[in-house]
């Protein structure tokens, strides 16, 4: 896999506000890497820092190899950036806008207008090509400034809060068109959020942030191990099964607590292969299973319990 | 240095200009007023009403238009009172009032381009486009520059033809314009245009909507008043070379202006800002 962006002790200072303190991270070839935070965790800026809209005060950075502060201009014609605000020319039509950022990004003029009908038409937006966007609703807007950052098929996308203000329908279509980018295009994609459902839903990877500061990174599986190395799991009995199991079960290796009565009851084990064993020693003392449940985190656990950490 | 981009950029900013009444509307009702409005009352008036009305009216001023500048009265020269009235006031007192236009179209279109971007936040997407903060820039400056100096001429143009035709019948030949004229139109008047851009870059950094950048732009109007003022009163004569002269010291403020302005245009400055 190659690296596509690589952060080391990055800093950005403004004033006496540390927007970004000595983040570190790598993001690979086909990845949907994600910065989580709350407002002001310095997610814009980082966006802003690898696309060399900003200085860093301190650190490196390398996007595709090159500095973002001294060669931004190249690092630009190599990305797409979704604005947290959709960012369109209103007063001007969904074609004129994408034709003049596609000859920005150097769209040469005998393909320009094939490939701003393709995109519109991918977005589902050519039927309202030359209608003004302020005539626009805020799903189609937001559908429209997707496809502006991706009018020079960047192979690195950043996205600044896509779903931010839609509507759930729109905030659904949008992170369909997300889904589809990564799995069928490949791309690389960066996104900076707050929306954790959708963090978990499109990210490969997601550092959590706060004051700047990258406080866990990894995969969903990764950042819970990290966070409860021990697994709960949930046992439903059709039955409930005689005293005597409990004994039996907490004495089972990899096996740490067993709680609970009567028809349910809750296990802690060391990891989750140790869940087989676990039916299976139960079925061997004849106690009749219904239902086996291991506890499954999900990233807005995992976000909470960092976040409370840092306070 | 992409010049494709450069114009691009011009090109938007103008096609979102022509949307917006507020920038647009001065460019039409000016140069109606500079150049065929004021014009035609100055010319068809001493021609319509009653001579000996006109000859103790124009008896008044006769004295002043004896005291003229030489060159001026090389001009006046063999002319009848009432011809004398007329380049007078069309030739030399409404000249300065011209001036205003290439500074006002300037600042108009640069408070929409420099500031309105900014107010309509639309300027965060244009800062990740791949194109150097030196493109940007110009494409903005030329956004106002080019339509600030071809509104000023074909203002010029129909002033000229007005002038023209209205004065005809007393001079019964094309007599406009005058040779300070030139100068003024194609040395002034584009120095002008870049010096009231240029200005509205600088101020757009310190004000927040596109009235307020208007409005301080705007205040450069002054320096022409201060023009119309020296002729009026006499201390000023814009004949050939005080036209060159000034065109000359506009051209040098535009080149300090301009090289302050390059200077604080960048990314980082403008993004803080948004």
């Amino acid at each position: 896999m190659n690296t596509v962006i690589e952060v080391n002790a990055l800093e950005r200072i403004f004033g006496a506000n540390r927007a970004v303190d000595g983040m570190t991270f790598h993001v690979e070839q086909g990845e949907v890497f994600g910065l989580l935070g709350p407002n002001g965790a310095g997610k814009t800026t980082t966006v802003r820092l690898l696309n060399g809209i900003l200085p860093p005060s301190g650190g490196s950075t390398r996007v595709f190899g090159l500095d973002p502060a001294s060669d931004g201009q190249r690092v630009r014609q190599k990305t797409g950036v979704l604005t947290e605000t959709p960012a369109l020319y209103e007063r001007l039509s969904a074609y004129e806008n994408l034709a003049f950022f596609a000859t920005l990004a150097g769209i040469p003029d005998s393909t320009l207008k094939s490939r701003v009908m393709e995109i519109l038409a991918f977005f589902g937006l050519h039927d309202r090509a030359k209608d003004k966007v302020e005539t626009y609703s805020k799903g189609m807007k937001q559908r429209l400034a997707l496809a502006r950052a991706l009018i020079h098929k960047p192979p690195l996308l950043f996205l600044d809060e896509p779903t931010s203000g839609l509507d759930p329908e729109a905030a659904q279509q949008v992170n369909a068109l997300i889904a589809d980018l990564s799995h069928q295009n490949g791309q690389t994609i960066l996104l900076a959020t707050h929306n954790l459902l959708e963090a978990q839903r499109l990210c490969d990877r997601v550092a959590v942030m706060n004051k700047g500061r990258i406080l866990a990174m990894g995969s969903l599986k990764d950042l819970a191990r990290k966070l409860w190395p021990v697994t709960w799991v949930d046992i439903i009995f059709w039955q409930a099964p005689a005293e005597s199991l409990t004994g039996s079960l907490k004495a089972h290796r990899g096996v740490k607590q067993v709680t609970g009565q009567g028809e349910a009851w809750q296990v802690q084990v060391e990891g989750e292969d140790v869940i087989p064993q676990v039916v299976q020693h139960l079925a061997a003392q004849g106690a009749s299973i219904l239902k086996v449940n291991p506890r499954a985190y999900t990233l807005e656990d995992i976000y909470f319990a960092l976040q409370a950490g840092e306070k | 240095m992409n010049w494709r981009s450069i114009w691009a950029i011009a090109q938007k900013d103008l096609k979102e200009v022509r949307q917006n009444k507020a920038a647009w509307g001065p460019a039409i009702v000016v140069p109606l007023i500079f150049a065929i409005l004021m014009p035609a009352i100055m010319i068809i008036v001493p021609q319509v009403i009653p001579v000996e009305d006109v000859e103790r009216e124009l008896g008044d001023i006769d004295v002043m238009l004896q005291n003229m500048p030489p060159a001026l009265s090389a001009i006046f020269n063999g002319k009848s009172l009432e011809q004398m009235f007329i380049i007078y006031m069309t030739a030399f007192m409404l000249a300065p009032l011209f001036l205003i236009m290439p500074l006002m179209f300037s600042t108009v279109v640069g408070s929409d381009s420099f500031v309105g971007e900014r107010e309509r936040k639309t300027m965060e997407a244009l800062l990740y486009a791949p194109t150097s903060d030196l493109e940007l820039f110009l494409g903005k400056v030329l956004a106002a520059v080019i339509p600030a100096i071809l509104l000023s001429w074909m203002s010029y143009l129909v002033y000229i033809v007005v002038v023209n035709i209205a004065s005809y019948p007393l001079f019964g030949n094309i007599w406009f314009p005058l040779a300070p004229w030139w100068p003024m139109m194609f040395w002034l008047t584009p120095a002008l245009a870049v010096l009231g851009i240029s200005a509205t870059v600088l101020i757009s950094s310190r004000v927040k909507t596109f009235m307020e950048a208007y409005q301080m732009s705007a205040s450069l109007v002054v320096l022409v008043l201060g023009l119309v003022i020296g002729q009026v009163t006499g201390v000023l004569f814009l004949g050939v070379g005080t036209v060159m002269l000034i065109g000359l010291f506009v051209w040098l403020v535009d080149a300090f202006l301009i090289y302050l302005s390059v200077s604080r245009f960048n990314r980082s400055a403008l993004i803080a800002k948004l």
